[in-house]
């Protein structure tokens, strides 16, 4: 745990119980998922019941409490997306990299994902690997594009 | 720094901002919306800005990163403006061809133009485009022409002057009696008349009140708010500082989804620009009025978009939402009186304010004014953003606008409403489209996703898709929610996968009815919408599921077959190349055969057989 980042987003946001979702966006946003002693943390220092903070990263989707991989694959499950064969390419996913929806393979590369709708929907099934967007997606495009991310360098 | 201290001095700098803009001047705007972006238009400007360095142009031409154009199927989108050339799916590799044959020398490059793929006729200009012919852009007019994240642009565009006449020339009373003469009602999905709602919280008595502009756009399907403040911060913003004065607050908050980044940068800029420039925070244009704006990002739960969640949410809990009344405007935000207002519906406030109650009613129908933006996506031709009048017919938005349907295929129907819709059926593509004709037909206007389906669409799917969505955002609080959307779903998983039973329909139904009546909010509430409308209006294909076993549309797995149709497939191999899971066989040039124990149904070969041999049955 990063106690000088953490004590600065509190500071950030003036300690303020209201502003805790931000907060925890925030240290999400810094350590890539929510750890247990950072979450006891943030509760001592705002005096915040550590059942409330767990209510929250447990009711939003965005929050995760175990480490993510080194790519996070977003599979966008729009209707539009739907319409267009998102389970398909999901299912495709799936078998390539051996892990379900909300995992991370085995070495961290991956952690996989499915979003309500990125709102990109002209361009649907759309999904996004970190900030690329790969659109009009049909599964034989999956393989391809996931050994793309196994070649690159260490980001 | 450009300081506004007075209402003349707004006007005072957009005429000089105007002289300062040569017309003629040629400008290429290109769009940097989520859309574009995600097809390398970041990468295609950059080589523009270079291309320009290089041939000494950088003075003469202007580039102009926009917002959304709309047409977001054919981007990297570029227009060269005064000529109004449109040309679609850009790449860096053609911006030398661009920069040599139209700059330079003022030819069209024609393979960049779109393409009626029908017609086969090509289209030179941005407004002769049918997407854009038939609409009517009021609210998404800046969008994909100015820059939004430079107030001047807005400015000059006639921005902020709603403003000044609020503030100089209408008591608050005034403004909130124009805004209900215009007949504005929600743009979020309830179409409760905005008027109506800032007179319940400007007579609410209390001291502090708050206002929140609700950017958590969640129907799947819809993108039309973050559109909007990619493209258009400044609108939402001048449109929110306008109802702030009108009901007496000091304090506003920006609720947007974490799934829009870009919107997020762009409202965040141009809440510090106005600030600046003295049109938000204290003494707004020197008339003694404070208003501050902060953002507030979503944390990705649908049920957030429901009004009394989203409250609980910017509170800094659990977003789950509470019996009303009392309602938001009497009893909202920390319990003060709160104004909730989509951001759609507060981008329509300027130009109500502009151009008078009048103007604005004399547009749409008698009981829904005004024009709605759209997204046109699925199985359309055209896929995109549209904004028309409210009462414009869905053959008009689908047919003459969308282009009709891809490939040639059937219109099955439209959804509507997101999962709180419904879908429309084909008997109805003349019905115009407006809050109180599609709520009779069984679908909403919710947000605006409009998407369309062909037939290979399944309509028992998709009411199991939006249950499934709805299964995992119920927020859990109330049983008819919680535990009716259970049921619903396992009976609809049951018929997908070919285990639908003698009474399934008739328990859906049941099911459907209790959960309107009894849910504690619009998610529970409306749940069954996309059930029961396709029961009423697909009923043939639940009884094709449940006693026939079949998908037509070919889409439950355990309900179909792929097979190649031997008159068709001339034995290319393509699709025996591509099955991951060999169950393709045949020899070159001689027809291929599908091994139905191997198939995965994937979906693989279907898609890439370019003789359409692949078939379901």
């Amino acid at each position: 745990m990063n106690i000088e980042k953490i004590d600065h987003i509190l500071k950030e946001h003036e300690y303020n119980h209201s502003a805790i979702i931000s907060i925890m966006q925030d240290v999400q946003g810094i350590e890539n998922y929510l750890p247990e002693d950072t979450l006891r943390y943030i509760s001592e220092k705002l005096e915040l019941k550590l059942t409330r903070i767990f209510d929250i990263a447990t009711f939003y989707k965005t929050f995760s409490l175990t480490p993510r991989g080194r790519h996070t694959i977003r599979v966008c499950s729009g209707t539009a997306c739907h319409l267009g064969g998102a389970v398909k390419n999901l299912e495709q996913i799936q078998r390539t990299i051996n892990i379900q929806e909300g995992e991370t393979t085995d070495d961290r590369m991956f952690s996989l994902e499915t979003v309500n709708c990125l709102g990109a929907c002209a361009l649907a099934p759309v999904m996004v690997i970190d900030e690329d967007y790969y659109d009009a997606v049909n599964p034989g495009d999956i393989k391809k594009i996931l050994s793309s991310y196994h070649s690159e360098p260490e980001r | 720094m450009k300081r506004i201290r007075s209402i003349s001095d707004l006007e005072d700098l957009r005429k000089s901002i105007l002289k300062q803009k040569d017309p003629e001047k040629i400008t290429i705007r290109t769009c940097l919306s989520t859309g574009c972006r995600a097809k390398k238009s970041i990468k295609v400007i950059s080589a523009l800005e270079d291309e320009l360095n290089n041939q000494g142009l950088q003075e003469k031409v202007e580039i102009k990163r926009t917002g959304c154009h709309g047409f977001c199927e054919m981007g990297p989108i570029m227009v060269i403006e005064p000529a109004n050339i449109f040309y679609r799916q850009v790449k860096s590799e053609d911006i030398a061809e661009i920069v040599f044959e139209t700059i330079l020398k003022g030819n069209i490059v024609k393979r960049l133009l779109w393409k009626d793929v029908i017609t086969k006729e090509y289209t030179k200009t941005e407004k002769e485009l049918p997407l854009y012919k038939k609409q009517k852009k009021h609210i998404s007019y800046n969008s994909g022409k100015i820059d939004p994240t430079d107030i001047e642009d807005y400015i000059a565009a006639d921005g902020y002057l709603a403003l000044c006449k609020a503030l100089s020339s209408m008591t608050p009373a005034e403004i909130v009696e124009t805004v209900v003469a215009s007949g504005l009602r929600g743009r979020g999905g309830g179409g409760f008349s905005t008027g109506l709602k800032w007179r319940i919280c400007s007579a609410a008595p209390s001291d502090i009140k708050y206002i929140i502009a609700n950017g958590d756009e969640g129907d799947p399907g819809a993108f039309m708010d973050r559109s909007l403040m990619e493209g258009d911060p400044h609108r939402i913003i001048e449109g929110m500082i306008i109802a702030a004065f009108a009901i007496g607050t000091s304090q506003g908050f920006l609720y947007v989804r974490e799934e829009y980044p870009i919107a997020i940068e762009h409202l965040s800029i141009a809440i510090q620009k106005a600030e600046e420039y003295g049109l938000l925070g204290n003494n707004i244009m020197g008339t003694g009025f404070d208003f501050n704006i902060s953002i507030n990002k979503g944390a990705g739960a649908f049920v957030c978009g429901e009004e009394t969640a989203l409250i609980i949410s910017i509170e800094g809990k659990s977003g789950t939402p509470r019996s009303r009344p009392p309602y938001p405007a009497f009893e909202g935000l920390w319990e003060k009186p709160t104004i909730i207002n989509n951001v759609e519906t507060l981008g329509n406030i300027p130009q109500i304010i502009l151009k008078g109650a009048d103007w604005y009613s004399n547009i749409g129908t008698v009981g829904s004014k005004g024009t709605k933006i759209f997204s046109l996506v699925g199985k359309v031709r055209n896929t995109g953003l549209v904004e028309v009048e409210m009462g414009t017919t869905l053959r008009e938005i689908i047919f003459d606008i969308g282009g009709g349907i891809r490939k040639d295929k059937r219109f099955k129907a439209v959804q509507t409403g997101g999962p709180s819709g419904g879908c429309i059926p084909i008997s109805k593509i003349d019905m115009p489209v407006d809050y109180d004709s599609l709520r009779e037909a069984g679908a909403i206007m919710g947000s605006g996703g409009m998407i369309v389906m062909d037939e290979t669409s399944c309509m028992v799917d998709i009411a199991r898709y939006f249950l499934n969505f709805l299964l995992f955002e119920s927020c859990g609080k109330c049983v008819p929610c919680r535990e009716g959307l259970k049921q619903m779903h396992h009976i609809l998983t049951n018929i997908c996968e070919g285990k639908g039973e003698k009474g399934d329909i008739e328990a859906l139904t049941e099911l459907g009815h209790f959960m309107i009546s009894t849910s504690l909010c619009g998610l529970g509430a409306t749940a069954a919408n996309p059930v029961l409308s396709t029961l009423r209006y697909f009923h043939d294909e639940y009884v094709a599921h449940i006693y026939d076993k079949k998908c037509p549309a070919g889409v439950c797995k355990n309900l179909f077959e792929y097979m190649i149709d031997e008159t068709l497939c001339n034995g290319c191999t393509l699709c025996k190349v591509k099955c991951p899971e060999k169950a393709i066989s045949g020899e070159k040039k001689k027809p291929h055969r599908i091994d139905t124990a191997k198939c995965i149904k994937c979906g693989i070969c279907y898609n890439s057989c370019k003789r359409q041999a692949v078939i379901v049955i």
